[in-house]
């Protein structure tokens, strides 16, 4: 037993380290050696992760690593606690197994920049803390972890910081986390308030005696934080901009990693949820629209990676309506699923823009099949394990929730289902105009080093194999991950899809049909002859709202950036100018004045001041006397 | 103590005593306060004490309570010490200044 909880703190500890050597030798190292040394810590703190889960029993089920004391106050012990079970185990595998992947894809992305081991330093910091936030045993654990990563996000986006623009991408991403975070904050201090404790499993014990509205207002502000991390509607509009840091990046957290830590953050509360229905209907609703509008931004980007950003938008939206509708595992097999294959296409997206000397713009790529091979194909995996070809992984996982929505609402699954369409599409089309077709760029096109494809390659396989992971009895397995992670979440124990087989058949075969119809409409569209869009100007007025990201940015510019701008103006006018500024200088001017006046009297004459002395005597005297 | 000493204080009336004091005490202050020679201070300030040694011994004999005249005895023993230290102070602003003149001490200033 104490074998496992050292592993369990090794888990986190050594990117940690990492971290620290990393920071304290960047001057030092060279790029390759620094990210050797960052991939090593990482992959160890996987294999200490596979160890634990293979020796994890789900009939015992977890167990709680008690570090250190932390806050320990008469009527307040919130400990420095690790947990390990069932749906910690599966984040961890995620986290550290993709991250691994994606540490050693970067050896070969970031070789020839001179800040490299900043770089690796940072990567192993964001790994560390998002194992914190997955691993924490209670609110306050878990946000430290949740600090972090958006601390690294912000950083690694504006990694490089010499450009303007990815400072304000990275400012952009901070700010709209930390108004998530107000959300978080406030539920713990609501869930302390209540219970007077913030451990998940003693507040998951007590979530009934909690009064309806605060429940109500606890489930909210919880959502309302996980709905900054994970990019929802209404602080979904900076992943895409998030886009400015170095590819490895993005996949690693702003596809595989931290963006899912708000649907982890509800899973580990799947009890409240369940206590509260209302809250279940605003993320189902908030997630299939967030599904649906990215969707549609995605279909007229010209960036390569802001179309991969907004399907990530667009399949965290998925999983958060799997969320609303109770589905918490099929949530969590999304979430794995997509981990592995948008990982892949973001890696594969960096192989490309790798190849072609930064290059971005997908209007300036095409027929890159023939001279980036193994690219290609990884990318082409990644595209139908995304786009729910039949037996991918993205098919398994998506037809789950896609069932979960026909059985709990209609109008969701109809919606859903538009979504897979527009997602099937907008990829074919990424697919198509960078790798059909003729050239239209310039630069020579070169495949990428070993250490960058041999990631691609396993996140290939793992992106086809991967719906093996939870196989549903319709294709004679036991959904192996559901059962996993019942031992985490009762409520997943509930989790049954009640309809019948030819039911379900059928409704694979929709979107299978679907989805076919729509890669042959794209394939017409882009491959027997090449539609580029043109200039925003020349487009009718829907797609250009659309192709403007419909206007999101703008909106909230003059919702909340201009009047807080007016409003700060006038601050800076009026009240700092015109109030703070004068009433500030006229105490130190006043007080220089006295000053001048006083300081007369300091003669420095000893019989003077013996003078002062026996007059302020006599004063004190004749007052006492008089006050008699 | 000695019944003869006790009735020839009381010959004279307490008011005369506190009288006395007062005038010595504000000599004194007034020694201090305007002379500019330091030895003349340090003597203006044994007129002080004095002048206060005198108030107690006279209010210990009206009330018959000895313990005042204890009190003297301890401030003429600090006195003497004080001197000791005044007049210490006195050489080295001899040796330093030239002068015993106590406005030449009037550096204490900004």
């Amino acid at each position: 037993m104490v074998m496992t909880d050292l592993l369990a703190v090794l888990v986190p500890a050594l990117p940690l380290a990492g971290a620290v050597l990393l920071s304290a030798l960047r001057r030092k190292l060279s790029a390759t050696v620094a990210g050797s040394i960052a991939t090593a810590l990482i992959a160890i703190s996987f294999v200490a992760t596979v160890i634990l889960f293979s020796g994890f029993d789900t009939e015992a089920g977890g167990r709680t690593v008690r570090i250190l004391d932390w806050l320990n106050i008469t009527g307040m012990d919130i400990p420095l606690a690790l947990r390990i079970d069932a749906l910690s185990l599966t984040m961890m595998l995620i986290v550290t197994g993709v991250g691994a992947l994606i540490h050693l894809y970067s050896i070969g992305y970031m070789h020839d920049d001179e800040r490299a081991p900043t770089f690796f330093a940072q990567l192993n910091l964001f790994s560390f803390a998002m194992l914190m936030l997955v691993m924490g045993s209670n609110f306050l654990v878990t946000f430290i972890g949740w600090e972090g990563v958006g601390l690294c996000s912000y950083l690694l986006i504006g990694f490089w910081y010499t450009k303007p623009d990815y400072n304000y991408a990275a400012r952009k991403a901070f700010v709209m986390n930390r108004i998530g975070d107000v959300g978080m904050v406030l539920a713990m201090a609501l869930l302390f308030h209540f219970l007077g404790t913030l451990e998940y499993a003693a507040v998951m014990e007590q979530a009934h005696s909690i009064p309806a509205w605060g429940l109500l207002a606890i489930t909210l502000l919880l959502f309302f934080g996980a709905t900054g991390k994970s990019a929802q509607i209404p602080l979904f509009t900076w992943l895409p901009d998030a886009m400015a840091g170095p590819t490895p990046v993005s996949a690693l957290i702003h596809a595989a990693t931290m963006v899912t830590a708000g649907v982890f953050l509800v899973v580990r509360s799947s009890v409240l949820f369940d206590l509260v229905p209302y809250t279940r209907d605003v993320i189902l609703w908030t997630g299939t629209a967030t599904a649906l509008l990215a969707a549609t931004i995605g279909l007229f980007q010209n960036d390569i990676k802001k179309v991969l950003a907004y399907s990530t938008v667009s399949q965290l939206g998925y999983m958060f309506a799997a969320l609303g509708m109770g589905a918490y595992s099929a949530a969590m097999f999304h979430v794995t699923t997509h981990a592995f294959f948008k990982a892949l296409l973001f890696l594969a997206a960096g192989s490309v823009i790798h190849a072609l000397g930064g290059e971005q713009d997908i209007r300036k790529m095409g027929g890159l099949k023939g001279s980036i091979k193994i690219t290609f194909v990884t990318f082409f995996i990644g595209t139908i394990a995304i786009s729910g070809l039949p037996l991918m992984s993205g098919f398994f996982s998506k037809d789950l929730i896609l069932a979960h929505a026909f059985q709990h609402s209609p109008v969701a699954f109809g919606l859903l289902v538009f979504g897979a369409v527009l997602t099937t599409f907008y990829m074919f089309r990424l697919l198509f105009l960078v790798f059909y077709g003729t050239y239209r760029g310039k630069a020579h096109a070169h495949e990428s080093p070993l250490t960058m494809t041999v990631p691609l390659m396993v996140l290939a396989v793992l992106s086809v194999v991967g719906g093996a992971l939870n196989l549903p009895h319709l294709f004679g397995g036991h959904e192996p991950m559901k059962h996993f992670l019942e031992s985490a979440a009762a409520a997943i124990r509930s989790e049954e899809i009640e309809l019948s087989a030819s039911t379900e058949w059928i409704l694979m075969g929709i979107t299978a049909v679907l989805v076919f119809t729509t890669i042959a409409f794209a394939y017409g569209r882009f491959v027997k002859r090449t539609t580029l869009e043109g200039d925003e100007a020349d487009m009718p007025l829907l797609k250009r709202l659309i192709a403007q990201r419909w206007r999101v940015d703008e909106l909230y510019a003059a919702l909340f950036e201009k009047p807080y701008g007016w409003l700060s103006e006038h601050f800076h006018s009026i009240g700092e100018l015109r109030i703070m500024v004068p009433l500030q200088n006229g105490v130190g001017e006043a007080a220089l004045r006295v000053g001048n006046v006083v300081r007369k009297l300091q003669t420095g004459n000893a019989s003077f001041h013996l003078l002062a002395m026996v007059a302020g005597i006599i004063l004190f005297l004749v007052i006492t006397l008089l006050s008699n | 103590m000695n019944e003869g000493i006790i009735t020839a204080i009381r010959v004279v009336p307490l008011e005369h005593y506190v009288i006395l004091s007062f005038l010595l005490f504000s000599i004194g202050i007034a020694g201090v306060v305007f002379r500019r020679n330091t030895i003349i201070i340090l003597m203006c300030l044994e007129l002080m004490f004095n002048s206060v040694n005198l108030l107690l011994t006279a209010f210990s004999a009206y009330h018959s309570d000895p313990r005042a005249q204890v009190f003297v005895f301890f401030i003429m023993l600090v006195a003497a010490a004080e001197v000791t230290v005044g007049l210490a102070i006195l050489v080295m602003m001899k040796r330093n200044v030239d002068s015993v003149d106590v406005n030449q001490l009037n550096r204490l200033k900004w």
